[in-house]
């Protein structure tokens, strides 16, 4: 198992790089002088001049992604054209919100629709799985902008329940973490009741009802386990739709996060900002694509005996 | 003579009754059995219609662009069924405009995407080997960036209009099609037809086009119908976080961004062009399912 990781870690490398890459090559494309964006009033021919050797902005494409990935290595992502300040440290500062938010969708996805779904898949013909089914269908089709427009109105502003803004304690986490969250729900609730009314059906699953296992025993420990891989597919392959869509959430709900950085950057022609979103974004992709994958081969036996059947 | 027999003057005719009915007839009669996909099917036509006779139902100068102050945050009554703006537009005006935008932008980018990312698909697919892996490989890469964000870098780096709009969401949709379409060319291209075609000499093209293409139109299909409408979706969600249409053209998320601030007292406000992007999506959702279902009947 240690080598299946260490070896996804490498793979995991030329791809970042290269995504790197795709972004850095659009970003070379915003219009406009950045000298005029950073000096604003100040801005001479000459202090132009000085500020773009200074920042090498003078030498050729190559050269400035060269030295763009080497100090990205070293954690370094450049200094914002407006703030003056180092783009890292804004990441830093922001890039936790947005874990959060995050972290709350995917609890609110799993934690919801996964027993829903098995539910909901066991007893496919009851009222409860035809409420779900529906519910399900509305939910993978509802703008998560527009979900959480709804929620800010229905729980903060009729009910006054739920903070509609910002981002300090629980209750402010709950409102975003249920708009970002529905349309993966819905998915994985719908994943999971499909896949569990497959393998439902089974011989080993009537043997061991046949053999007397309670129930609930069949359905926890026999039929999950394998009704789960599409689950997990279908999870992680929304990581990164997850992720595109909390600038969204950030955007309706105010919160300082990466997202809104994101959106304030492109809005004010701050490339090294933009550039430092967009690839913590991806490398984020990558890494829950890489967990995804690790997952798998821990529930998939065939996976695991390919790499040295789980001796390491 | 029989009745029966006198029905049927020629031999043709009376094969005609024991003839088989054509792929398109029984996917189509699958499709009509299918209730939730016929509703989601005369939704999306209604949605259509509204859209082409959108000048009819209002005109666009006058009650979707003109600011008219007066009549400004009017709820919903007879004479404005989703009620005025905060600008004192009718709001149902816009929203008719507004689909106009929206699946125009929609069919051009998913034409797009499936244009250079099928093209990219199918040679990777028929060819397979390395040539198959360096283009999936470029594919992988874009596709650590969510859409909605290689949309944004596109558009923020060659500006928000109509074009780029359209451009941005195509080629962040490209890498999805290059994978259904790759896919499916690897299903068709062990099939005899294709060896038979091979073996009286058509070129390569000819083969990917007229043979291996054709027989994948099924998936091809269902993918267009359900990324149209994730291409709707980016759109609105493009233009609600003020990177998309600008205003004052009437496009669902722009409305809906606009409206936000006044929605504490004028919630309806935000109901219509919200109300619009769910039914539409979900009508091609429904549809894409139904068709789906009706293409290959094995999966249900």
């Amino acid at each position: 198992m240690f080598r299946f990781i260490v070896k996804r870690l490498f793979a995991m490398i030329p791809v970042i790089l290269a995504v790197t890459l795709v972004v850095f090559t659009i970003m070379w494309f915003v219009p406009g002088d950045p000298t005029n964006i950073i000096l604003g009033n100040e801005w001479t021919e000459t202090a132009s001049a000085q500020l773009k050797t200074e920042l090498g902005l003078d030498q050729s494409f190559l050269v400035q992604f060269f030295r763009y990935t080497i100090n990205l290595v070293q954690g370094d992502f450049g200094m914002s054209y407006i703030t003056r300040a180092p783009v890292g440290e804004q990441l830093m500062a922001r890039f936790p919100n947005t874990l959060k938010v995050v972290a709350g969708a995917m609890v609110f996805c799993v934690g919801v629709g996964v027993p829903i779904g098995v539910y909901s898949g066991v007893k496919p013909y009851s009222l409860f799985s035809n409420f779900t089914m529906v519910v399900g269908l509305l939910g993978v089709s509802l703008p998560i902008f527009w979900l959480g427009l709804l929620l800010i109105l229905f729980f903060s502003v009729y009910l006054g329940w739920l903070p509609s803004s910002g981002l300090d304690g629980f209750s402010s986490l709950i409102l975003p973490s249920l708009a970002l969250g529905s349309n993966y729900m819905a998915n994985v609730m719908r994943t999971t009741r499909s896949s569990m009314l497959e393998v439902i059906r089974q011989d080993y699953i009537r043997t061991a009802k046949a053999k007397g296992v309670n129930a609930r025993d069949v359905v926890l420990k026999h039929a999950l386990q394998n009704a789960m891989m599409p689950t997990v597919t279908v999870i992680g392959m929304n990581i990164g739709a997850l992720l595109g869509g909390v600038v969204l959430t950030e955007t309706v709900f105010s919160i300082p996060g990466t997202g809104r950085l994101l959106v304030e950057a492109i809005n004010k022609r701050d490339t090294p900002t933009v550039l430092g979103c967009l690839v913590i974004m991806a490398v984020c992709v990558a890494i829950s694509n890489l967990v995804v994958d690790i997952v798998y081969a821990y529930m998939d036996p065939r996976i695991k005996a390919q790499y040295g059947g789980g001796k390491d | 003579m029989d009745e029966t027999v006198k029905k049927y003057t020629t031999r043709k005719e009376f094969f005609k009754q024991y003839k088989k009915k054509s792929r398109l007839q029984e996917t189509w009669n699958r499709f009509l059995r299918n209730k939730l996909a016929v509703i989601g099917l005369i939704i999306f036509v209604f949605i259509v219609l509204a859209a082409v006779v959108a000048p009819l139902i209002a005109d666009y100068e006058t009650d979707a662009i003109k600011i008219n102050v007066p009549n400004r945050l009017k709820s919903p009554n007879a004479e404005h069924i989703f009620g005025t703006d905060e600008l004192g537009r009718d709001i149902m005006a816009r929203i008719v405009h507004g689909a106009r935008i929206s699946l125009v932008v929609g069919f051009a980018a998913v034409a797009l995407a499936l244009f250079i990312g099928g093209a990219l698909g199918a040679i990777a697919g028929y060819f397979g080997g390395k040539i198959d892996e360096v283009i999936m490989r470029c594919m992988d890469v874009f596709l650590c960036l969510p859409d909605v964000l290689l949309a944004l870098a596109i558009v923020a780096a060659f500006g928000t209009n109509l074009v780029n709009m359209t451009i941005a969401i195509g080629l962040s949709f490209t890498p999805k099609f290059s994978r259904v379409v790759r896919s499916a060319v690897m299903t068709v291209r062990g099939i005899e037809y294709v060896e038979a075609a091979r073996a009286i000499g058509a070129t390569n093209t000819q083969i990917i086009t007229n043979h291996v293409l054709i027989n994948c139109f099924g998936p091809i299909v269902v993918q267009v119908t359900l990324y149209v409408a994730s291409a709707i979706l980016t759109i609105s969600a493009l233009s609600f976080i003020g990177l998309g249409i600008q205003a004052p053209i009437p496009e669902w998320g722009n409305m809906l961004a606009s409206g936000r601030v006044y929605m504490r007292d004028h919630a309806y406000i935000v109901m219509a062009p919200g109300l619009a992007i769910f039914v539409t999506i979900l009508s091609l959702n429904l549809l894409g399912d139904g068709l789906r279902d009706a293409l290959d009947p094995r999966l249900k």
